[in-house]
């Protein structure tokens, strides 16, 4: 393993090859901004200095920091990151611009830069201090705990802060914080060690019937837990989305580890009953599956959480087509939340089909490389967690992108990196600080790969 | 586990995959479907991405669009309720009316005339901008009239005689367009209602349509062209003069307007009878000729014909199937006579034409961004209504009704003016509708103008129009002529 310790000290060409494409990301930034600025007020304003200079200053931190500390780490993911980071903060300052004056939040765009920062210095302290990554073996149940606590919180009185139905945010003073984007992360550590504890005992071989094999029932314990935590997320917070988020990232990490496509089938077969069963008993959930259906039918159009927005975003993407707009050509602003939830609806107006291609390719490589690192590793909790970190970014864009696209129901996920919110950014930039620290901590540096 | 990670890495490609698949549906295959769907905002949108070009009266702007930094990128501004009835309004949310929905393919840059234009805005890169449209109004002229309705209802139409050319085109009460073109969704509905449901109806254009009025004794201008035109009259021609006349077939009794004899005698001449407006003889001549003549004669003046000046203009009406009573009535201009003032106004500018009624119109010249010109309005001929000769007697029967008879008030300190005032009646207790129309100078006609008041002009039925029309019309024709 090769330890860099200082600046001056030769490290690896990795590094070098991070610094190239973060200097090509700075210089596409810069131009992603004026673009919108030229595009929507015609002039260049001062405050787009600030907008650019903030991220691009953290993401130098963070890629110094990569560099004492981090020296082998993979070069594309922190790219990648400040890319789709910095993509977004484009697209949500470019619908800022576009507000009236009357509009009481025009400063969505200064808030997100704000938040990128704390998100990625906040990355940079997480990959400073955890040196490895195997210490989170210390603490995989005060990890569950603290993933539960982060869940329940916007249930509690005062703080909860419930945002059209759903109970996902909780408010201090000025800030609000959605704390389950950062319980998936306590979760994914909590996952992977109980499951590298218990790998052996749940990959016991059973009884066979009709050519599966079926593990002991004891063994379906956890599986059964898992599932009734998911439907008490989707009961009590009334989000589908986080729900499936959970259940589905324990069902990949179950399955990484025992090798059984067993649990694969009973959990979702469970997990389509319980959504039906939701879906009859709650009219949220039954609006959003008849809208997903039939989206363009009058009484869901015009039905209170019917489908109005989905299909506001699908004229949106119509109307870009193949090369779309160009940046700031649009009109995404008409599509409602178009800065969060539809945020790729509108980099789809604006960039076409060829922007959102581009886009889900930047998507597949971070993801990729998560699967590389997991490869790599030799040991089995690294492997679930990489798998594991990587998996929920997959899984994420998934139901948000697919829910916009109509793959799946609408539901309320953020799409990582990109969409407005502080704790989505924070979230998923120690996401990407662990997967560095991974890739950092490979055994046999500079041979990743099969 | 390594099989299993590659199992999972499949099944994310997968995931993916059916992104990819979902985005190109819906951005590619499906798109044209969403593009055409009525509640997609994005066509209108995409209106307002070029600068429409500009509406202009003596090279002024009435109608234009201004940068903003909205969404909308052009925001229509409008100079003065005194064009409101010539620009109607350009709205986001209402849609468009008058010369900006009549003209819009022009002002939006996209009509044929304009595709080297086009072309050049695709090559160099520059946004299309839209054509501008120069009108014939003369801001003068149209300002006086606006002025001199005052706080009454009604209309004011003003064309140059010889070429056609509308002068002025008023309608009050107006409007004031920006209050619709705001980009402000809430304020231009909540303005739109109160607009809708303003008492004056403000949105209707009085001058082409919308109300249609009772044309009163100005109609007498068409009865007696009928008569000098089927050759049995002159302006000499006597005609039975009582006070009184029992419409034929019916217990009805009609008056002149001052409820006496039409001069004193025990018959009077077409021309008396003009020139002091008597509804007795009128009544009388109007049966003589017969309700085929008199339709006839209105048709060559144009009624029953909707025009597009561009705006299109609303038909006036001569009633079908009279009887004699009924053909009585509408000699002067009663019964279901309906008119615009348009109509009347063309009526005036055909007899001063020496009998040839010219095609209105207001668009003098559109041209492109950078001054090519597209279109030019040119005079046309609609046709020829009624002889030089008749258009000379009917010509000197006007004149003498403005220099000695009822229509006194239109008189021009040194100048000939032709005039004709009509004063009529709605129903038994409503006010009633105040006419002039006439012509000036009268030996060289350089306006022709109609004047209608609606409601009396708040005068119940004791305003007339000699006392409320004649001085608007007297205003509009003196402005053309100080000139």
């Amino acid at each position: 393993m090769a330890k860099a310790v200082g600046l001056f000290r030769v490290v690896p060409k990795k590094r070098n090859l991070e610094l190239l494409m973060l200097l090509f990301g700075f210089g596409l930034y810069a131009f992603e901004l004026s673009q919108v600025q030229l595009a929507t007020i015609q002039i260049l304003r001062e405050d787009a200095w600030f907008i650019w200079s903030l991220p691009v200053v953290a993401a130098s931190v963070f890629h110094i920091v990569l560099r004492l500390r981090a020296s082998d780490a993979d070069p594309i993911i922190l790219p990648i990151g400040f890319l789709l980071n910095t993509l977004g903060i484009t697209m949500i300052y470019r619908l800022d611009l576009v507000k009236s004056a009357t509009d009481a939040d025009r400063a969505v765009g200064e808030r997100q830069v704000v938040w990128t920062v704390i998100a990625i210095l906040l990355a940079a302290l997480v990959l400073w201090l955890v040196r490895s990554h195997l210490t989170f073996r210390k603490y995989i149940y005060s990890s569950m705990a603290l993933g539960v606590i982060l869940l329940v919180l916007p249930l509690l009185p005062v703080i909860g802060n419930p945002t059209s139905g759903a109970y996902l945010s909780v408010r201090l003073g000025p800030v609000s914080f959605q704390p389950g984007e950062l319980a998936k992360i306590a979760f994914i550590i909590f996952f992977a060690g109980y499951l590298t504890s218990r790998r052996e005992a749940l990959a016991v071989v059973g009884r066979k019937v009709f050519g599966i094999r079926i593990p002991p029932a004891r063994e379906l314990g956890p599986i059964v837990v898992i599932w009734l935590a998911s439907l008490g997320v989707l009961v009590l917070q009334r989000d589908l989305g986080t729900s499936l988020l959970y259940f589905g990232l324990f069902l990949v990490l179950l399955y990484v580890a025992t090798g059984r496509t067993f649990y694969v089938l009973v959990g979702l077969v469970m997990f389509v009953a319980g959504a039906l069963i939701a879906s009859r008993l709650m009219s949220y959930v039954g609006n959003r599956v008849s809208a997903w259906l039939d989206p363009l039918s009058e009484a869901n159009y015009e039905a209170i959480g019917g489908s109005y927005q989905l299909v506001q975003s699908m004229f949106g993407l119509a109307h870009g087509g193949l090369f779309g707009t160009g940046l700031g050509g649009g009109l995404p602003s008409i599509v409602p939340l178009a800065e969060s939830d539809f945020i790729i609806s509108a980099i789809g107006e604006e960039l076409g089909l060829v922007g959102i291609f581009a886009l889900l390719s930047l998507y597949m490589v971070l993801v990729a490389r998560a699967l590389r690192i997991a490869n790599a590793h030799a040991d089995d909790f690294s492997k679930l967690l990489a798998v594991g970190l990587g998996f929920v970014i997959a899984l994420q864009c998934f139901i948000v992108i697919g829910g916009v696209l109509r793959v799946v129901p609408l539901t309320g996920l953020t799409t990582p990196l990109m969409a407005a919110g502080g704790s989505s950014l924070v979230a998923n930039w120690i996401i990407i600080a662990l997967l560095l620290r991974l890739s950092d901590t490979l055994p046999k540096p500079g041979t990743v790969g099969e | 586990m390594t099989p299993e990670i590659k199992r999972v890495a499949n099944f994310i490609l997968l995931m993916f995959l059916s992104l990819f698949l979902a985005a190109s549906a819906m951005q590619v295959i499906n798109a044209d479907g969403l593009n055409n769907d009525s509640r997609n905002q994005r066509a209108v949108y995409d209106g307002y991405k070029t600068q429409r070009g500009a509406i202009l009266v003596n090279n002024k702007p009435i109608a234009e669009s201004v940068k903003t930094s909205d969404a909308y990128r052009f925001l229509r501004k409008y100079t003065g309720e005194q064009y409101s009835a010539i620009t109607g309004f350009y709205s986001l949310f209402q849609g468009r009316t008058g010369l900006e929905n009549a003209l819009d393919s022009s002002l939006r840059g996209d009509n044929s005339a304009a595709f080297f234009e086009q072309l050049n805005a695709l090559l160099s890169g520059n946004p299309v901008t839209g054509a501008s449209v120069e009108l014939t109004i003369d801001e003068d002229v149209q300002q006086v009239a606006w002025d001199a309705l005052g706080d009454m209802k009604g209309a004011v139409v003003a064309i140059e005689p010889a070429t056609g050319r509308i002068l002025a085109l008023v309608s009050k009460s107006g409007f004031d367009a920006n209050s619709l073109s705001t980009h402000n969704t809430a304020d231009a509905s909540s303005n739109y209602k109160k607009l809708l449901t303003d008492e004056n109806s403000p949105l209707i254009n009085r001058a082409i349509g919308g109300n249609l009025y009772a044309p009163g004794s100005v109609f007498k201008l068409v009865v007696a062209a009928a008569a000098f035109e089927s050759g049995s009259y002159t302006p000499q021609s006597k005609l039975p003069n009582p006070s009184k006349y029992i419409l034929p077939g019916t217990t009805t009794a009609i008056t002149n307007s001052g409820e006496g004899k039409c001069g004193g005698a025990k018959t009077v001449s077409i021309a008396t009878a003009l020139k002091l407006s008597c509804n007795v003889p009128f009544a009388q001549l109007g049966i003589e000729l017969g309700q085929d003549a008199i339709a006839k004669q209105a048709k060559a003046f144009g009624f029953g014909e909707s025009l597009s000046i561009p705006l299109k203009s609303t038909a006036s009406v001569y009633p079908e199937n009279l009887d004699d009573a009924q053909t009585g009535l509408t000699a002067f201009g009663q019964f279901d006579v309906r008119v615009t003032p348009l109509q009347m106004a063309m009526v005036s500018a055909a007899i001063a034409n020496g009998g040839v009624e010219m095609k209105p119109y207001m668009v003098d010249q559109i041209f492109t961004s950078n001054l090519t010109l597209l279109e030019e309005g040119n005079p046309t001929e609609l046709r020829r209504s009624i002889t030089t000769s008749t258009a000379e007697r009917i010509k000197q029967m006007m004149i003498a009704a403005v220099s000695s008879g009822v229509s006194s008030n239109a008189k021009i300190p040194g100048v000939s003016v032709a005039g004709k005032t009509g004063t009529a009646e709605n129903g038994v207790k409503d006010p009633y509708t105040l006419w002039f129309t006439g012509f000036a100078p009268a030996d060289n006609p350089e306006i022709a103008v109609a004047v209608v008041i609606e409601d009396g002009g708040g005068k119940g039925q004791s305003g007339r129009g000699n006392t409320l029309a004649a001085p608007i019309a007297k205003k509009v024709m003196e402005a053309v002529l100080n000139k």
